[in-house]
């Protein structure tokens, strides 16, 4: 039982950070969402408020890390051009029922030499490499106003309500990326 | 600082945690730094479909590192957020900023940059 290295950094990417950015965006939607007037005590607002510093702010931190890895460590192994023999763009992937030495899942995947499966990659990773970043961007602005504004949101519904919208909105993003990722690696898996 | 929110006054559970009224300017850069920083890449994600001297410009980020022009579109995205955050938080650290208004043009900004980063709207650009 082992893991390439590879496939560790995808599990790095995809399954660790992935469970922690859920655990995190659960307990901070929680926390914001139960933060109002007449449900805490003011002992219960400074328990419920570090909790929720620690869940947004991890959040946040896994949700870069995510991206980064994702990006500068996974993604060029997926889309290494590797079938390419003179004029045919997908010779190296002849006969192949998965990713192989010369070809790299985008290869794999754009070939169609395995069903069709090109739209995995023209629709689905183009979608998910860009759409991920999103999560970190409001991910982060979501936990500083929650670290700026702290236990004075009890008294903003409004900007309460936008907190967790921007959560919210960086939970979506995160699993349109996970989503498509636990796909695409099922069908061309990173070797 | 001009602010004078009194949320302490108007919730009572607030008073005992002795909280220091804060200007809201810091809290608007965060919420229009986002927008701008998703905008951004969703900008730079179709002008990367529309134009060949931009795609090889955004290509160049990584030089060989294989991640292509998603290298520059990332790194100038998060260029843009921090950047832009840094400079608002500037601008406005000592004063009160529409919330309500900044969320709305932020939430806009992030919505086009999000179809723009759609894979049907760029891809119809290439």
């Amino acid at each position: 039982m082992e893991l390439s290295s590879r496939e560790t950094w995808t599990v790095i990417h995809g399954l660790v950070l992935g469970t922690v950015f859920l655990l995190a965006f659960a307990g901070g939607l929680a926390g914001l969402w139960s933060l109002r007037p007449g449900l805490v005590t003011t002992q219960g607002i400074r328990e419920r408020m570090t909790r929720l510093y620690y869940g947004t702010w991890i959040m946040a931190v896994v949700a870069w890390a995510t991206v980064i890895t994702g990006t500068w460590i996974v993604y060029p192994w997926y889309r290494a051009a590797l079938a390419r023999v003179g004029e045919d763009v997908f010779a190296g992937c002849a006969g192949a029922v998965r990713p192989i030495d010369t070809c790299s899942p985008r290869d794999f995947l754009l070939s169609n030499v395995s069903g069709t499966t090109e739209a995995w990659h023209s629709f689905g990773m183009e979608w998910k490499e860009h759409v991920a970043w999103a999560a970190p961007f409001l991910a982060t602005a979501a936990a500083f106003l929650v670290t700026y504004y702290g236990a004075r949101l009890i008294a903003r519904p409004w900007l309460r309500a936008a907190v967790i919208v921007m959560l919210v909105g960086a939970f979506a993003a995160a699993a349109i990326g996970g989503a498509f990722g636990a796909f695409i690696n099922k069908v061309a898996p990173i070797i | 600082m001009t602010s004078t929110h009194h949320d302490a006054e108007t919730f009572p559970e607030l008073a005992d945690l002795e909280l220091v009224d804060k200007p809201d300017g810091p809290g608007a850069a965060a919420i229009l730094a986002a927008g701008i920083g998703i905008f951004v890449l969703g900008l730079l994600t179709t002008l990367n479909e529309m134009s060949e001297g931009i795609h090889t410009f955004l290509d160049a980020f990584d030089g060989d590192g294989g991640v292509g022009p998603l290298s520059g579109k990332t790194i100038l995205a998060t260029v843009a957020y921090f950047g832009s955050w840094a400079v608002l938080w500037v601008l406005w650290r000592n004063k009160d900023i529409d919330l309500k208004r900044t969320f709305w043009i932020g939430l806009g900004l992030g919505v086009v940059g999000t179809v723009l980063m759609f894979p049907p709207v760029f891809q119809a650009f290439a």
